[in-house]
């Protein structure tokens, strides 16, 4: 038990935990952002202008009777939420949040802030996130409801079909950072050109983030993406008959793929840890803010725009978004086989 | 000898998940254990060295091709096979043709075990293995260049296939149908 | 340590399973499941034989064995679709006959 291993599964603990409080932190948020830009209030009676609502809100869903309709598919139905939940943290363990650090000098040698350190990590992300949709497909179908059904298959063949506009986003980036693993596309974006602009990969790929960014909405069945779990549509979509825990593990999910998609976001296009005025020891502190603007515009983007109808939003995934990523691939190769960057 | 181990472990699981796909009636828990399975091959590419291998595999094996089986099954409501006789009695159980396809099996892998064994093989894993990337691409590009292009040709044409074979037949109308009461 | 013959035992393992699963089952899908086991037992052959020679090709033919494999389930599983909304039944033995 060498101190670095000691140190890794306390990291590993550190990033299981952060995650979990980070959907709790982020339901407490998206409620007073909405309510903000809606002008109202917002939760503010549990207790200090309503920061206790999560907790509020995970014992509530802890105390309900967990229901399994009679007719459904008990192996499937207990397993889709699991499925889901798993592949939300497992995505995270690929992606760093921090430089290489020693902890202080407590570390013979620098240990990376990354519960996993592959070499195709990004490849890995991409894997993971293929794998949630079987959480989804599987709900949909185990309830045996035909709201359930209908909006389990329309939300898994979203999601398949922005998977695709998300993976080009990602070539882009890739062709310039001439590596798969995150910790060296962070590590492209360090410094600045002419001394004030840093070198963010948003600034080289614009067209690539948004379609990232769009592709990632749409990959969380987050609005203006959430037809497939529209309350006036579908009651609740895939996850119409499930109460109490299963519920919250499909909640707990989708807070979660938000975070991953924020974090791999800041990552891939804004440079990650790197920041100014701040040593690289404390580039987490940038990490959070950028991750957290990301956040704050994901809320945004939900509580302000309309959503698509389910035919508008197939028919954007497919003839507009793909078309766009893979001119946008083939203007990046071009570009770097020009520029030689 | 933790790799030793894990080959042991992922070995096991592909075997018991695969022969657990073929034993299920219904066809959901087929394609859910076929997914394990790949799962567990997947753990053994990277093993051999071959974490792009591994990553493709789940990507394009058990996040796409898997998902297309699990929606043709979930669209067809697919039965599971057709008389009571069948649905009684466990498929890999039953009788007549059933025994002899299972004898054909396991005199298939006596083969196959005993032609692999014969011999040992003078191929042992001492030499490092090509793991990057960037090489599996520049000769993909290079010296498959012809068959990477021909491959897109063919997953064109089965898309269009695909489409083609799957639509529904437009609905012939009725040529005798009166009009205004003629 | 797993020597080459392990993981060739193994691949020859899964592909009779495979093998079985087509010779035994009578279920469309399943048989079209089974297939796919046994290109997957080949895959494995490929990478086995590719690590052990420290070359790159084992992996590259995966790459395309994996693409054939994807056109041939689509293609498939759109005759399965096809033939099952003829005869309302997933039994190869009820299409013996050639009228359609």
């Amino acid at each position: 038990m060498t101190p670095l291993l000691i140190a890794q599964l306390v990291l590993t603990l550190f990033v299981f935990v952060a995650l979990l409080s980070s959907a709790a932190v982020m339901v407490y948020v998206e409620r007073k952002v909405a309510a903000l830009l809606q002008q109202r209030f917002g939760p503010y009676l549990v207790g200090p202008s309503g920061l206790l609502q999560p907790f509020a809100d995970v014992i509530k869903l802890m105390f309900k009777e967990e229901l399994r309709p009679g007719a459904a598919d008990a192996i499937l139905f207990a397993l889709a939420p699991m499925i889901s939940a798993t592949a939300a943290f497992a995505a995270f363990a690929v992606v760093p949040f921090g430089a290489s650090t020693t902890f202080f000098g407590l570390l013979s040698e620098p240990m990376r802030l990354q519960v996993a350190d592959v070499n195709v990590a990004v490849l890995v992300i991409f894997a993971i996130a293929s794998m949630s949709v079987y959480g989804i497909v599987l709900a949909g179908w185990s309830s045996n409801s035909k709201y359930s059904l209908l909006g389990g298959l329309r939300s898994s063949a979203q999601m398949i079909s922005y998977e695709l506009s998300y993976g080009m986003a990602l070539a882009g980036v890739i062709l310039i950072g001439n590596s798969l693993s995150l910790t060296d596309l962070v590590n492209h974006q360090a410094g600045t050109w002419f001394g004030f602009i840093p070198r963010w990969s948003v600034f080289v790929q614009p067209v690539g983030f948004l379609i990232f960014m769009t592709a990632g909405i749409a990959e969380t069945n987050r609005a203006p993406f959430d037809f497939p779990e529209a309350e006036q549509e579908l009651v609740a979509g895939y996850h119409t008959e499930y109460s109490s825990m299963s519920f919250a593990m499909f909640f707990l999910a989708e807070y979660i793929n938000m975070v991953t998609v924020s974090a791999v976001a800041t990552d891939l296009f804004l440079g990650g840890w790197h920041g100014p005025f701040l040593p690289e020891s404390l580039g987490w502190i940038w990490f959070l803010a950028k991750m957290g603007a990301l956040l704050f515009f994901y809320v945004w983007m939900r509580w302000t725009l309309p959503r698509y109808r389910y035919d508008q939003l197939m028919s954007f995934g497919w003839k507009v978004l793909l078309p766009l990523s893979v001119i946008n691939l083939l203007v990046t190769a071009a570009g770097v086989l020009y520029f030689g960057v | 000898m933790g790799s030793d181990a894990l080959f042991y472990v992922f070995g096991a699981f592909a075997i018991a998940a695969s022969l657990l796909v073929i034993a299920q009636r219904n066809p959901i828990y087929s394609v859910l254990l076929l997914i394990a399975s790949f799962g567990a091959l997947s753990g053994l590419y990277v093993l051999l060295d071959a974490p792009f291998v591994a990553v493709i595999q789940i990507i394009v094996y058990a996040g796409a091709i898997m998902v297309l089986f699990l929606f043709v099954v979930m669209l067809l409501n697919a039965p599971r096979e057709d008389t009571q006789h069948d649905e009684r009695v466990l498929p890999l159980l039953r009788e007549g043709p059933t025994r002899f396809g299972g004898a054909l099996a396991i005199a298939l892998v006596v083969e196959l075990l005993w032609a692999l064994t014969r011999r040992p093989q003078a191929g042992s894993f001492a030499g490092a293995g090509v793991s990057s990337v960037s090489a599996i691409g520049r000769s993909l590009f290079t010296d498959y260049g012809f068959a990477f292009e021909a491959t897109s040709v063919l997953i064109l044409v089965a898309m269009v296939g695909a489409v083609v074979l799957a639509r529904r037949d437009p609905v012939i109308r009725n040529r005798t149908a009166t009009r205004g009461g003629r | 340590m797993p020597t080459l013959n392990d993981y060739l035992v193994l691949s020859a393992i899964l592909f009779a399973i495979g093998a079985a699963g087509v010779f035994l089952r009578r279920n469309l899908i399943t048989i079209l499941l089974s297939i796919e086991i046994m290109l997957n037992a080949v895959n494995l052959t490929f990478v086995a034989f590719g690590r052990s020679m420290g070359s790159v090709d084992g992996q590259i033919i995966v790459f395309f064995v994996m693409t054939v494999a994807a056109a041939e389930a689509a293609v498939g599983l759109a005759i399965v679709i096809g033939l099952f909304r003829h005869r309302e039944s997933l039994n190869p033995d009820s299409f013996t006959s050639l009228k359609w």
